[in-house]
């Protein structure tokens, strides 16, 4: 039963009703006027907390929190929402009923949306979004080309979803599965998770529904279930998103996972890098054990569970699975060989069940709206949608949902808008340092797990970089070898001193001093790398290499014959003085820290090329513009 | 002092009830509290939760949240995660280099700044970005990085 202070049910059919009255208030709420202000990492970074500040003092200021009626207590006019995934057009705020979308809002414009969009219903043209494919203003965030050209599963209710209220995730039919699921037979659900061919997000593609099947089969009073959310790839940020703008669907799905396999404990695995993930997720378990949907006898069953945050410390091998629950223990993260597999002996020797955070995300949605809908989107064998991050000189850049098959080229075209500086796209970075670099000839092969890898690439966790053709590829080669070196943890030596070796011989390359035999060097080493490492961070380690060296050799060939063909790497170019633009004042030379600048009074300074490094400080200092890059 | 600080790490260790598998929670709030992992604080935990200090150094070392030398009082994190090289976070690297005198991995004298090239942020739609003490700065500029860096130093004048 509730009352206003106990909220707790012990009953599924009594908590079913209850979703039931909050669907129709949250109807009910979406017609009357109302303000979402955006606070993910994105927006908050671009000011959105001040606006969403200034609304609430605007609002009180001018009465309108009594003026407009609450349909229940929580019921505040401006409301606090998670991530659409349009964070380079940051702070967005949406203005209900009408569904009227701003972009860059600043607490400047917020008296003038409260006066005519709130109060009169009518647009801002200056504020509106201007879609980079149709050219035309758009007033509803969901008539963006953007939007309109994803596939959402997971990331439903753009921009008018209240990320920390869990009776706003009720209403849109969260933690139904949950009651379901706790009357049917473990097995059962496992049977469901295999039959949608749902895989792991976090990068392998492994089935999700064998896992859960090898965590259930293996013997033992005491299980553990873990949440992966150690999103280390540069440029990735999917699960950060989730994590903020949905954190009970993700919650949902562990608890159900839990159920399943039969574990009493769980951790999520957060890195220490994305706070507001962690208190939006902290908020969340807070909150489901209000409503005895976590914590001891899990709505009036046998079944209990506690869920605990575990903050990362920054260290990328542990999103490797067995580095992580090292980590969770307090320990070096360093990985352990398989098997034994989590699911067998994991956190401290127990059986484990080890998913990422958009795997799980997936679950209560495919136990409510069946397996036959969640196979709909997506291909045979890599049924769904994925999250991926999409980063570049694009249009849009942020989050987006698409069904697996969608292909780079619609991506990059129909929904990120096409490149933003006028140059041409010449690679896709995709999958982080574990992934690959795909030419543009590439950019039509559709995306899914077998595809993929059948081209030497991988989903990964699903981060998209877009590179033009100003960069250079032997230098994003050793941008991600500088990367995995470093955070390579030493405990296996083709792993440790290969990625070492591999980035000397690419810094040598990008330093203009590379031969071919270096060529060679560099493909011998990749693959003993690539066989031999213990875990997916070692083995993955030489992709960028490979797949650049593969796809984009004549760059490697061109840096020996002493040219960088995109003039990225500075060591092919000379910075000169002008003899006709200098005027010998000698600024340049005494502001350089190698001291390659000589000159007497009279004539024209002249920079020693052995001497110079190339910092271009002296370029800063000159008044006359006498010093340039050339070559 | 010391004793005093002591008391803190007390504190934390209490409210963790002295588990071994939470050292790296309350190394983070050691860290948190100092701006850095004093070496006697090393030994102090290493007796009060049973773990031999190499071990507790072994984790320090590992995790690139910790670190044995103090970090300045505005500890600046410049990105340099995919995105963000790709947009030239390297060059801003040099401007802070030039504005504060110090190289990745170093504090300034006085404490401070301190400057780290780190991992991946997440704010890859704000390339190039940067973190100073928990706000982040995005779609970053020489001229934008030398103005934040400029008010924050009038802020410590005043």
């Amino acid at each position: 039963m509730i009352t206003t202070t106990e909220k707790r049910f012990d009953n599924a059919q009594e908590i079913i009703k209850y979703i039931d009255t909050l669907k129709a208030k949250r109807e009910k709420k979406l017609q009357k006027k109302s303000i979402y202000v955006c606070v993910g990492t994105g927006c908050t970074a671009s000011g959105s907390r001040k606006v969403y500040a200034k609304f609430v003092d605007v609002i009180k200021q001018k009465g309108l929190d009594v003026a407009i009626e609450k349909i229940d207590d929580d019921d505040e006019p401006v409301k606090r929402t998670g991530c659409c995934g349009l964070c380079s057009l940051g702070p967005l705020v949406k203005v209900m009923p009408s569904g009227i979308t701003y972009s860059h809002v600043t607490v400047d414009d917020v008296e003038e949306i409260i006066e005519k969009t709130l109060i009169n219903g009518e647009p801002i043209e200056r504020l509106l979004l201007t879609d980079p494919i149709s050219h035309q203003k758009v007033e509803r965030l969901e008539d963006a080309t953007f939007f309109k050209n994803q596939t959402f599963y997971i990331m439903n209710e753009i921009g008018k979803s209240e990320c920390e209220s869990i009776e706003d995730y009720m209403a849109r039919g969260g933690y139904l599965s949950l009651a379901k699921a706790l009357s049917m037979d473990r097995k059962e659900i496992i049977e469901i998770i295999k039959a949608s061919g749902l895989r792991g997000r976090g990068g392998g593609g492994f089935p999700t529904g064998l896992k859960w099947e090898a965590a259930y089969n293996s013997k033992g009073d005491i299980k553990y279930i873990v949440c992966n959310a150690d999103e280390g790839d540069p440029g990735a940020f999917m699960n950060r998103t989730l994590l903020e703008r949905d954190p009970h669907s993700v919650l949902e799905g562990m608890i159900i996972a839990a159920y399943a396999i039969g574990a009493q404990e769980g951790y999520a695995y957060i890195r220490a890098e994305y706070p507001i993930a962690v208190e939006m997720f902290n908020k969340a378990i807070e909150s489901a054990k209000e409503y005895g949907l976590l914590g001891d006898n899990i709505l009036g069953t046998d079944f209990s569970l506690d869920i605990h945050v575990k903050e990362g410390a920054g260290a990328f091998v542990c999103g490797e699975e067995t580095a992580l629950l090292s980590s969770i223990e307090g320990k070096r993260g360093t990985p352990r060989p398989r098997p034994p597999f989590p699911a067998q002996a994991g956190l401290w020797g127990k059986p484990t069940l080890i998913n990422n955070v958009e795997t799980y995300g997936n679950v209560a949605k495919i136990l409510r709206d069946g397996v036959e809908s969640y196979r709909t989107r997506g291909v045979q064998k890599s049924p769904g949608t994925k999250m991926f991050s999409v980063t570049g000189p694009l249009n849009l850049t942020g989050i987006i949902e698409v069904q697996f098959g969608t292909t780079l080229r619609y991506i990059l075209e129909n929904i990120c808008g096409g490149t933003s500086n006028g140059r041409r796209i010449k690679a896709i970075q995709i999958g982080g340092p574990s992934g690959a670099c795909l030419p543009e000839e590439l950019f039509d092969l559709p995306l899914d797990y077998d595809t993929l890898k059948s081209v030497g690439a991988m989903v990964g966790s699903g981060g998209i970089v877009a590179i033009t053709d100003d960069r250079c590829m032997v230098e994003v080669a050793r941008f991600f070898l500088d990367f995995t070196k470093r955070e390579s943890c030493g405990k296996c030596v083709p792993c440790r001193e290969g990625t070492m070796q591999a980035y000397n011989i690419l810094e040598k390359f990008t330093q203009g001093k590379a031969t071919y035999e270096d060529l060679e060097t560099l493909e011998y080493v990749s693959e003993i790398v690539r066989t031999a490492s213990l875990c997916g961070l070692g083995k993955t380690a030489p992709n960028p290499i490979i797949s650049t060296l593969k796809y984009f050799k004549e760059e490697y060939i061109e840096h020996i014959e002493g040219k960088c063909p995109s003039g990225m790497c500075t060591a092919f170019k000379k910075y000169i003085i002008s003899p006709e633009k200098c005027k010998s004042c000698s600024l340049c030379a005494r502001s350089c820290p190698n001291g390659a600048i000589s000159g007497e009074r009279g004539k024209p300074y002249v920079i020693d090329q052995d001497k110079c490094v190339k910092c271009g400080l002296c370029v800063t200092k000159c008044k006359f513009g006498a010093i340039e890059l050339v070559g | 002092m010391l004793t005093r600080s002591f008391d803190k790490v007390e504190d934390i260790l209490e409210k963790y009830g002295y588990r071994k598998e939470m050292l790296i929670k309350i190394l983070l709030e050691i860290q948190y509290e100092y701006r850095h992992v004093p070496r006697e604080v090393v030994n102090y935990i290493g007796v009060a939760l049973g773990i031999p200090p190499a071990k507790i150094y072994g984790v320090i070392t590992f995790y690139s949240q910790f670190s044995l030398n103090p970090k300045g009082e505005y500890t600046i994190m410049i990105c340099d995660g995919t995105a963000c090289h790709m947009e030239g976070s390297m060059n801003l690297v040099k401007v802070i280099e030039e504005e504060i005198g110090i190289k990745p991995g170093e504090v300034t004298q006085d404490l401070k700044f301190s400057l780290d090239k780190v991992g991946c942020l997440g704010a890859c739609a704000l390339a190039p970005a940067m973190v100073i003490n928990g706000e982040v700065y995005g779609k970053l500029t020489p001229d934008k990085v030398r103005e934040i860096l400029r008010n924050i130093k009038e802020r410590k004048a005043e």
